[in-house]
């Protein structure tokens, strides 16, 4: 075992995280935005709006999110009307598109969770909350959004963890995130494994910490569902 | 061409190449689906069994192969089938190459993904058995193997299909990756032609909406099936 | 439906499983010789609209495989996986425009080339390298060190900031790689599709890639704005020409090809098939 090359392979694929990062962490923060567009269209009573909103989330979850991207990267670009557009600027840009197409793919995803939160909350305390007087934003702020959180947190982990994946998939849009350098390091030198592996360890690692700090999380905000000390 | 010319059946047209691009996908999905019920199912059984050894080598198989990228597991099994056969076949004394399709190699992929899933809605629809059932089982005399095929096996299928039928959108999906590899998929049959044509918007476009077809139509098949699994079955919510 | 449907997909899947997973034997005698070509790279090799492969390599290898006595078949393998299919045994010859550098030789081993295509500029027809030095002629780098030196320095000049699409492990990557790292921003593309695809959106301004492949793209219709500009080169980083990949263990099949070659450029086959395909007589002197 070349210790010096795994060592070798380590850091430069350490070296790509912070792309796969940076398109993970603003691809889930833009998706969380449209999704709350979405899931507000959805629970707004109005016929056209649910409708809409009941199409974004079947499209962007019935087709692979690799076809959603190519569609982002190459075919916008192919289109002169997008080429002359104010878009350009960042759509010419892979990583912009990167960040877009895994956005909306993952805003879908991310309304069905915000939806099956909101339909958690017991429709008792609203009422109650009401008859005290609440309502709008002071309603959604303490009594709505507390009880819906908790019951998203799991979900919302998982597609935490599934967004990570997804970032793999940029690498076949000329970015330079781990899963891109694993490949042309095994390219260049022809040792097919131990890039793949040592990148895995990395994913697995990262989804392994997501995956303790929503724990870590849900704990804080359940103490009440902690099990009785004996 | 121009126009929806280039999707025509016609000579230079690609709607046939698309279709077959979209029976491969749906041929290399449900191979890798059955793949992962198998696989699934060991994990599961694994799980339930309560040997302490097996048990813990099932966790482990649902969370590796749940926190890795799917492409990683894409490319993994590809390079590695081969190597894998050819290394055995040289050891039992076989020379030359032995070549793994890349078809079979993409189903593995999508199955050994699929079971890691498959294992937990297995496992929670085995739990969904009511105990009194099986003590009854056994209380009138049957063996393990009776149970398993009249008790056990068609209620943890009727509770599954709702997973079941998730699991079989996300391995449509998955099925895309298997382009890497080559494979004529639909996705790959996408790439082709749109590199071909120069007409990429048109041909990612026209693969996305074969996509949400099939994934439209199966649903519909899944919920039917459902709805004809649990006929007569009480259940808490409509 | 239960237990009985779930028994028969199982042993259903086992067997598609097992006849999936049929062996393919390679002969050792050479009856048969399976190439691999990437089928997306004009005019070397292409896929027709039948899906069957044709190309400048297509008609050598039949007539190289017609001289050597052997059968030919063409196998479609993607560019990256290449030497790992030659070297795994997935097929015995690799016919791709593959240029003949030290690097690769020291995974595999080579036939003389069979062809000696410059590396060429592929731009919009007003790009800045259409002025460069040495625009429109080919330049030896082995033989014309200064001639390639002052080549160079205009093409740095010219892409100086801008962005450069390659095919990734290239000699034209190579070439980008070591002359262009920090002066242009340099894009790898997995196949020669994608990155033609960036350069006619605008993402690319120019494109590094062998001369026969960019007067293909060029002289496609909806390709009119753009053109092969600036100097060619051939030699240094670019290697002596396009030669057969063959496996270090296979000396008999590469001396078979080596002599068949010969004989085929004696006779003129080679120069012929080449003004065929790639419009200019490109045989290796």
């Amino acid at each position: 075992m070349d210790w010096g090359f795994v060592s070798a392979t380590f850091d430069k694929l350490i070296g790509a995280l912070p792309l796969t990062l940076a398109v993970w962490a603003l691809s889930v923060i833009l998706g969380a935005l449209v999704a709350a567009g979405v899931t507000w269209m959805r629970v707004s009573g109005s016929k056209p709006l649910i409708a809409l909103a009941r199409a974004y989330v079947a499209v962007f979850r019935g087709t692979p999110l690799l076809i959603q991207l190519f569609i982002v990267y190459y075919g916008l670009a192919s289109l002169p009307a997008v080429r002359a557009s104010v878009f350009w600027p960042f759509l010419r840009n892979a990583f912009d598109c990167a960040v877009l197409s895994l956005a909306l793919c993952t805003a879908a995803y991310q309304a069905e969770i915000f939806r099956g939160a909101l339909l958690a909350v017991p429709p008792g305390q609203v009422e109650a909350a009401r008859a005290c007087g609440m309502s709008g934003l002071i309603l959604f702020r303490r009594i709505i959004f507390p009880i819906a959180l908790r019951h998203a947190l799991p979900a919302y982990s998982t597609e935490m963890i599934s967004m990570v994946k997804a970032t793999a998939l940029v690498s076949l849009i000329t970015l330079w995130d781990v899963m891109s350098v694993a490949l042309k390091i095994r390219n260049d030198t022809l040792v097919t494994y131990l890039p793949l592996i040592i990148a895995g360890a990395i994913y697995f690692a990262v989804n392994y910490i997501i995956g303790a700090a929503f724990l870590g999380l849900e704990r804080r905000l359940s103490p009440h569902l902690k099990p009785r000390p004996s | 061409m121009g126009g929806l010319d280039i999707f025509g059946f016609g000579p230079g047209g690609w709607g046939f190449a698309l279709l077959q691009g979209a029976a491969m996908t749906l041929l290399v999905s449900a191979c890798g689906l059955l793949i992962g019920a198998t696989i699934g199912g060991f994990v599961a059984w694994a799980r339930l069994s309560g040997a302490l050894l097996a048990g813990a080598a099932g966790q482990a198989y649902a969370a590796l192969f749940r926190g890795l990228p799917e492409l990683l597991i894409v490319y993994f099994v590809y390079f590695g089938t081969s190597t894998l056969l050819t290394a055995a076949a040289h050891a039992a004394g076989y020379e030359g190459f032995v070549g793994v399709p890349a078809f079979a190699a993409g189903a593995l992929a999508v199955g050994v993904i699929s079971g890691a899933y498959q294992a937990e809605v297995f496992r929670a629809a085995y739990r969904a058995i009511v105990r009194g059932e099986l003590e009854a089982a056994i209380s009138v005399g049957m063996n393990r193997a009776l149970m398993f095929r009249r008790i056990i096996a068609p209620q943890v299928m009727r509770f599954a299909l709702p997973g079941l039928g998730n699991l079989w959108q996300v391995a449509l999906k998955d099925s895309s990756l298997i382009s890497v590899t080559g494979l004529t998929e639909l996705m790959r049959v996408s790439q082709v032609g749109a590199g071909s044509t120069h007409r990429p918007f048109a041909f990612y476009l026209g693969g996305a909406a074969l996509y949400l077809v099939m994934t439209l139509a199966t649903t519909r098949l899944f919920d039917a099936a459902e709805a004809r699994a649990t006929r007569g079955m009480r259940r808490a919510a409509g | 439906m239960g237990l009985k449907l779930l028994t028969s997909m199982i042993v259903g899947a086992s067997v598609a499983a097992v006849l999936a997973l049929a062996p393919v034997a390679l002969a050792k005698d050479w009856k048969t010789v399976v190439i691999g070509m990437e089928g997306a790279y004009d005019p070397w090799n292409l896929t027709d609209s039948s899906g069957k492969i044709v190309g400048f390599e297509v008609d050598l290898a039949n007539d190289l495989c017609k001289r050597a006595g052997v059968e030919c078949k063409v196998i479609a393998q993607d560019w990256d996986g290449m030497i790992p299919g030659l070297k795994a045994g997935k097929f015995d010859v690799i016919m791709d425009g593959m240029a003949i550098t030290d690097e690769r030789k020291k995974e595999i081993d080579f036939s003389n080339p069979y062809a000696a295509s410059p590396g060429s500029f592929l731009a919009p027809k007003d790009s800045p390298l259409a002025k460069a030095t040495g625009a429109g002629t080919v330049i030896n780098l082995d033989k014309d060190p200064a001639g390639g030196q002052a080549a160079i320095k205009s093409v740095q000049a010219a892409l100086k900031g801008k962005t450069l699409g390659v095919q990734v492990s290239t000699t034209h990557a190579n070439f980008a790689g070591q002359y262009l790292k920090d002066i242009a921003t340099v894009k790898e593309y997995k196949t020669t599709d994608e990155r033609d695809l960036d350069l006619k959106s605008g993402r690319l301004d120019a494109v590094l890639e062998d001369l026969p492949t960019n007067m293909a793209t060029a002289s496609k219709p909806d390709a009119s704005d753009l053109a092969v500009v600036g100097p060619e080169f051939i030699g240094g980083v670019f290697g002596p020409g396009e030669g057969m990949g063959i496996r270090k263990s296979d000396a008999d099949l590469t001396a078979k090809f080596d002599t068949a070659l010969a004989a085929a450029i004696g006779d003129g086959t080679v120069k012929k098939l080449s003004e065929q395909w790639f419009k200019a007589d490109l045989t290796p002197r």
